[in-house]
């Protein structure tokens, strides 16, 4: 992937296919060190299922059950010296609390960091493609700070779709004014 | 600003527009939007079809939404514009230059781009 924030919108895909309603997009950057956590309540994997989306390879599945999302996001933490985690707990195993989070941590000052790149794009798109599910993003930096909770949203637009144009346009205008106190 | 009370607006604006658009039997352009194709550079793609349908005044009758892995990993970006009646378009190896020409010519115009379609990649 040619910037992280596409690696975003892609593992994000994931809590969504997973039945979640809140799907939580964090990125925390604290001095070379940036961490971006995806956090559902989706339907949650057995630890089995956990090894096998971090290492495609790991079995010798009849259906394609998995993908490369995982193992890119891995490459992609672990070539600039950090690491990748994944925490889940299926329905089965706790009715109340379920849900998958996946932490990546990186080294921005390492030469092989992927930058970001447009994060508000990919934020966008998942609204776009996901109007029915809610979305937490919060990017903080040092002081500042970026952040969106469609739960708000929606509590404003009652029946109006996320997905509409306008608010959409809206969406992304309200990100970037965001961004540009950014230092 | 944007404020929360600039939403209420888009709100009142919407609410009629949405009763209509129930009824209509429009044209469904679908991106995928999987690993491979996000890889590929489907979320410009994507951006650019939704930003020109709706500003070419096209919103209400073209819908445009995501989909999953289509299966031809290879000529990702891939869009699928289906019309009622018609046979399903399929364009490969899509860019947001691409895209402004697919609205203006087919969505518009109603005439397929025919050479960016799979057919025309696989000749």
């Amino acid at each position: 992937m040619k910037e992280l924030s596409l690696n975003i919108l892609d593992i994000a895909e994931n809590s969504v296919k997973a039945g979640a309603s809140l799907t939580q997009i964090l990125i925390d950057e604290t001095d070379n060190r940036l961490v971006l956590s995806i956090v559902d309540d989706g339907c949650g994997m057995s630890p089995e299922i956990v090894r096998s989306v971090i290492d495609p390879f790991y079995t010798t599945r009849t259906t394609r059950k998995v993908g490369m999302g995982v193992p890119l996001l891995k490459l992609a933490c672990e070539q600039t010296g950090g690491s990748l985690a994944i925490e889940s707990v299926t329905a089965d195993q706790n009715p109340e609390k379920h849900g998958t989070k996946v932490t990546a941590t990186f080294f921005t000052d390492h030469i092989d960091f992927t930058p970001l790149g447009d994060v508000v794009s990919s934020i966008v798109t998942l609204i776009q493609g996901h109007p029915d599910t809610d979305f937490l993003f919060r990017h903080t930096r040092g002081e500042n700070r970026a952040e969106l909770d469609t739960r708000e949203i929606r509590q404003v637009l009652e029946d109006v779709p996320l997905s509409s144009y306008e608010v959409i346009s809206w969406i992304e205008s309200y990100l970037r004014e965001q961004y540009d106190d950014f230092s | 600003m944007k404020t929360l009370a600039e939403l209420q607006a888009i709100k009142n604006r919407m609410k009629d527009k949405v009763i209509l658009r129930d009824g209509l039997e429009g044209t469904r352009v679908v991106v995928g939007m999987a690993t491979c194709g996000i890889a590929a550079g489907a979320r410009p793609v994507l951006n650019a079809l939704v930003q020109g349908v709706n500003e070419q005044g096209l919103g209400d009758k073209v819908s445009v939404t995501q989909t999953g892995c289509i299966g031809i990993c290879q000529f990702e970006p891939v869009v699928e514009v289906f019309e009622a009646g018609k046979e399903k378009t399929t364009y490969v190896k899509m860019t947001a230059e691409k895209a402004q020409r697919v609205i203006e010519e087919h969505l518009k115009g109603g005439k397929v781009v025919t050479e960016y379609t799979i057919g025309a990649a696989q000749a």
